[in-house]
């Protein structure tokens, strides 16, 4: 008989979170055949349409390469406040209060043909971000506040605030009583990049955030500060890095980012204002962030990811008659075995006599 | 008569290396028996054979007589064994009670006076109900050793026992064990103080490279033979030639009373110190008593209100309200008692942890981390303070706990400070790398660097210090010159009795002729 046991990694090697990310999405293929077989479809074709079929025309290529943009920003940010132990799982909320902020601005300078209209629009997206996640820093630092409730909650209150804007202040009086506001400008919309796609210029910001965000995290001693915080706050308060400071950081890179990904989408493909900015980016961008294991480059592999799966899931109802909900339940199935394969991160399996023990820690 | 425990060719190979090698070993009832070696010896692998948390690769282990294999510590503590850990295994948010109840049958409620009566028998001084976590690290080591004394074994594993109690604590255990050997209860004690074993032990098994180099009655030998058995040469001892002319003070702490946030912490009440440049300050005492919240004022990890800012000044300058930062900058570095966690981040490699502190001394420019010069920094490190590990890019955790308190020491004398303030220098360090980090102390005082040294052990204190306060409850002993006072007057100040500490250090004033 033997058995298996868990135990502790004595060192970590530098493929272990890529490998890790690789088993989650195979136990994510397998658990989603089951699924597929229950409702009486073909995996095959199943998995087909989700994942090749996206890759076989040039408007699917574009829908991926769109919805790689915000997947992209938001997830660089939210790694770098979940490296610092900085839980920040309301980006949806900061991408909001981003594009409302943004729209403001598009529909305060309607008609205006300035060049300086779309950065305008960027920079107020961004404050606006930096301003929603910067109410949960302040009460975390003031109040030890848990920012995992506060930032939650704050989506809940952004959403709110989006509803009664788009059917009363911002509405476009000539829409019908449509909840939505006027539709933006030229100068106030990003100008497209491939042509007969969607795919706009946003995408160039998310790809210099992400250099961006390799170099802070790698190269800068701020990015330096805000990990030894994350892994070691003895060692953080020892070497002198404020603990709020980084809290501060941490979320405002991230609201920031996000409400940037919010001004992507209402200067993008919305070109205006309404009830749904966003498919759930913000939420999604956690399960990116974490399956690129928090790694820049890594999130690249991942947003690429992701929004095949999302784009992947529209194919799959069209073309085989899976629900809508499939989209979910992937995101779904893979933060679940992303987390469950994490483990082994830290802890290896292996099998043993059973009257062996557990420890085994090098001789001393 | 019956051998307690005999083990026969015990090895254990693990896969870097061959941790035991052919062991043998017999205790005898009512013996006390030392195993003597170095870190990386193979102490503490036998031990965890012994204890049933390890396994043997070859051997046999006979207990009472018959061959037995110890399948887990719940069996070994069944049969009788119980054992006292170098490294704690205590939870941290369960209470000191709560612990020993787990180990043993009973409520909490009903073992709570049983831990009073054995902390009063065996001078364990510790609170039932406090919480694991607010106790130092010393106060831990007194919860380990009451709970193994609770459960009442034949056979008694103690894995450095004495390193945190004062010398009448040691003599009290001391004591206690021989009083427990009389009555036929079997000792294992693990340490590397020689003169300890020449006093307690029967018999000494030592070990070096995971072999038995011999067995000796320790009584019989000198502390020097020992030593040689050992490690295998003679031991080193740092060499003091004592401080030079009294220089400039650089940090004085004045009439400093502080309550920490932590309820558990030890409140400061009135502390005041000086310390001048080329000198080694000690303070001594059992850990618990105050010493981390005055290193945590001192480092800045914890600041006080800038009210207070002046009760702690540095070449003059208040300092008492800033962080660890603006005090490296003024060249106040400071080296914690825990390594890993604290002094260095554990999964970073040395590279990254040399700028942990070393930021601001140009590893990091422009707010950019200087790569090569961090990597240079550390190599350097690591070859001057004779670091053993995988060079620059090992990690933190992955070095033992004496070449990380190595580099760590080494990383911050390599930033040149003027003031040091190094807390627990050589705790758990072997003493071959003991006795390099208290030259390489010794050394940087001769440079005129002031030297703040918070240890237990009284001996190391004795043999770098130039001055002497003693620690307790809070309250800091007036200095004495080192050579002016001996080992039990510190002892007594480290259970309290100042007096003796605050006559004069030298008759030099007399005044009723």
């Amino acid at each position: 008989m033997r058995n298996i046991y868990l135990e502790p990694r004595t060192e970590r090697s530098a493929f272990a979170p890529f490998l890790v990310s690789m088993l989650a999405v195979c136990l994510t293929i397998i658990a989603g055949s089951g699924l597929f077989l229950i409702y009486g479809k073909s995996p095959i074709a199943g998995f087909h349409a989700i994942f090749i079929e996206p890759l076989q025309s040039s408007y699917g290529i574009g829908e991926i390469l769109l919805k790689l943009g915000p997947f992209l920003l938001i997830a660089q940010g939210l790694a770098i406040g979940f490296r610092a132990r900085v839980w920040n799982i309301g980006a949806e909320g900061q991408l909001i209060i981003g594009a409302i902020l943004a729209s403001v601005v598009a529909i305060r300078f309607d008609g205006s043909t300035s060049s300086l209209l779309l950065p305008g629009m960027v920079l107020a997206g961004a404050l606006g971000g930096m301003g929603w996640a910067g109410i949960a820093a302040w009460l975390r630092t003031r109040y030890n506040a848990n920012e995992i409730l506060v930032t939650f909650m704050l989506s809940s209150i952004a959403l709110q605030i989006l509803y009664y804007l788009v059917t009363g202040p911002l509405r476009d009086p000539q829409g019908f009583n449509f909840p939505q506001s006027i539709t933006f400008s030229a100068a106030a919309t990003f100008p497209i990049l491939i042509e007969n796609t969607r795919v706009n210029a946003s995408l160039i910001i998310a790809l210099v955030v992400t250099v961006l965000a390799w170099v802070f995290m790698q190269r800068s001693l701020m990015g330096y500060k805000l990990v030894v915080g994350g892994l070691a706050p003895h060692a953080a308060r020892y070497a002198g890095f404020g603990e709020k400071r980084a809290i501060w950081l941490a979320l405002l890179i991230g609201g920031a980012a996000a409400g940037i990904a919010g001004v992507g989408e209402v200067a993008g493909p919305l070109g205006m204002l309404q009830r749904t900015v966003s498919p759930g980016y913000g939420f999604s961008a956690i399960i990116v962030a974490f399956l690129g294991g928090l790694h820049p480059i890594g999130i690249v592999f991942s947003s690429l990811l992701m929004a095949l799966i999302h784009v992947g899931g529209d194919f799959a109802r069209l073309s085989v008659g899976l629900p809508s909900a499939v989209t979910d339940i992937f995101q779904g199935l893979l933060l679940t075995f992303y987390l469950a394969s994490s483990l082994l991160l830290t802890h290896r399996l292996r099998l043993r006599k059973p009257d062996a023990v557990l420890t085994a820690e090098a001789a001393e | 008569m019956t051998a307690l425990l005999k083990l026969t060719g015990i090895s254990k190979i693990y896969p870097a290396v061959v941790a035991n090698d052919a062991i043998d070993l017999t205790v005898m009832p009512g013996e006390i028996h030392a195993v003597l070696g170095e870190n990386g010896a193979g102490k503490s692998t036998l031990m965890k054979i012994i204890y049933g948390v390890t396994a043997p690769d070859a051997g046999t282990l006979e207990w009472l007589g018959t061959a037995t294999r110890i399948k887990s510590p719940a069996h070994a503590r069944a049969l009788g064994i119980g054992m006292v850990f170098q490294h704690f295994s205590l939870f941290d948010t369960l209470t000191v009670a709560e612990n020993i109840a787990l180990a043993m049958k009973g409520s909490v409620k009903s073992i709570t006076p049983r831990i009073k009566a054995a902390s009063e028998r065996f001078g364990l001084d510790v609170e039932p109900e406090m919480r694991v976590q607010s106790l130092s690290v010393g106060e831990r080591q007194r919860v380990e050793i009451l709970r193994c004394m609770l459960q009442e074994p034949k056979l008694i594993i103690m894995d450095e026992p004495t390193s945190v109690l004062p010398p009448q604590g040691v003599s009290d255990l001391f004591k206690t064990l021989k009083k427990l050997a009389s009555e036929g209860i079997g000792i294992l004690f693990i340490s590397h103080k020689l003169d300890e074993i020449r006093e307690l032990c029967d018999v000494a098994t030592v070990l070096r490279h995971g072999k038995v180099t011999g067995t000796a009655v320790p009584r019989e030998e000198t502390s020097k033979s020992l030593a040689r058995m050992m490690i295998g040469r003679d031991l080193p001892h740092a060499e003091n030639r004592g401080s030079k002319a009294e220089g400039e003070v650089r940090l004085t702490v004045s009439d400093l009373s502080y309550v920490p946030d932590d309820i558990f912490a030890t409140p400061l009440e009135h502390v005041a110190l000086t310390l001048r440049e080329g000198e080694i300050l000690g303070i001594a005492g059992v850990s618990g008593n105050g010493q981390n919240t005055l290193v945590g004022l001192l480092s800045g990890e914890t600041r006080l209100p800038d009210a207070m800012a002046a009760n702690i000044r540095l070449n003059g300058a208040e300092l008492g309200a800033t962080g660890p930062m603006d005090r490296r900058e003024l060249g106040l570095h400071f080296v914690p008692e825990e390594r890993l966690g604290r002094g260095a981040v554990p999964e970073h490699d040395l590279s990254e942890n040399s700028l942990l502190t070393g930021f601001g001394s140009g590893l990091a420019k422009y707010g950019f981390l200087n790569l090569g010069g961090m990597k240079q920094f550390s190599s350097n490190t690591i070859d001057a303070f004779d670091v053993r590990c995988g060079g620059p890019n090992a990690a933190a955790q992955s070095l033992s706990g004496g070449n990380l308190q190595k580099f760590i020491v080494g990383r911050e004398i390599s930033l040149k400070p003027k003031v040091l303030i190094v807390s627990q220098p050589t705790w758990g360090v072997d003493v071959g790398a003991a006795a390099a980090i208290r030259q390489k102390l010794i050394d940087l005082r001769d440079e005129g660097v002031a030297i703040l040294v918070v240890s237990e052990e009284l001996e190391e204190l004795f043999e770098i210090s130039d001055r002497l306060h003693v620690m307790f409850r809070g309250r800091l002993s007036p200095a004495i010159k080192t050579q002016s006072t001996n080992v039990e007057d510190i002892g007594l100040a480290m259970t309290g009795d100042f007096e003796r500490l605050e006559t004069p250090a030298e008759p030099s004033v007399v005044e009723h002729a």
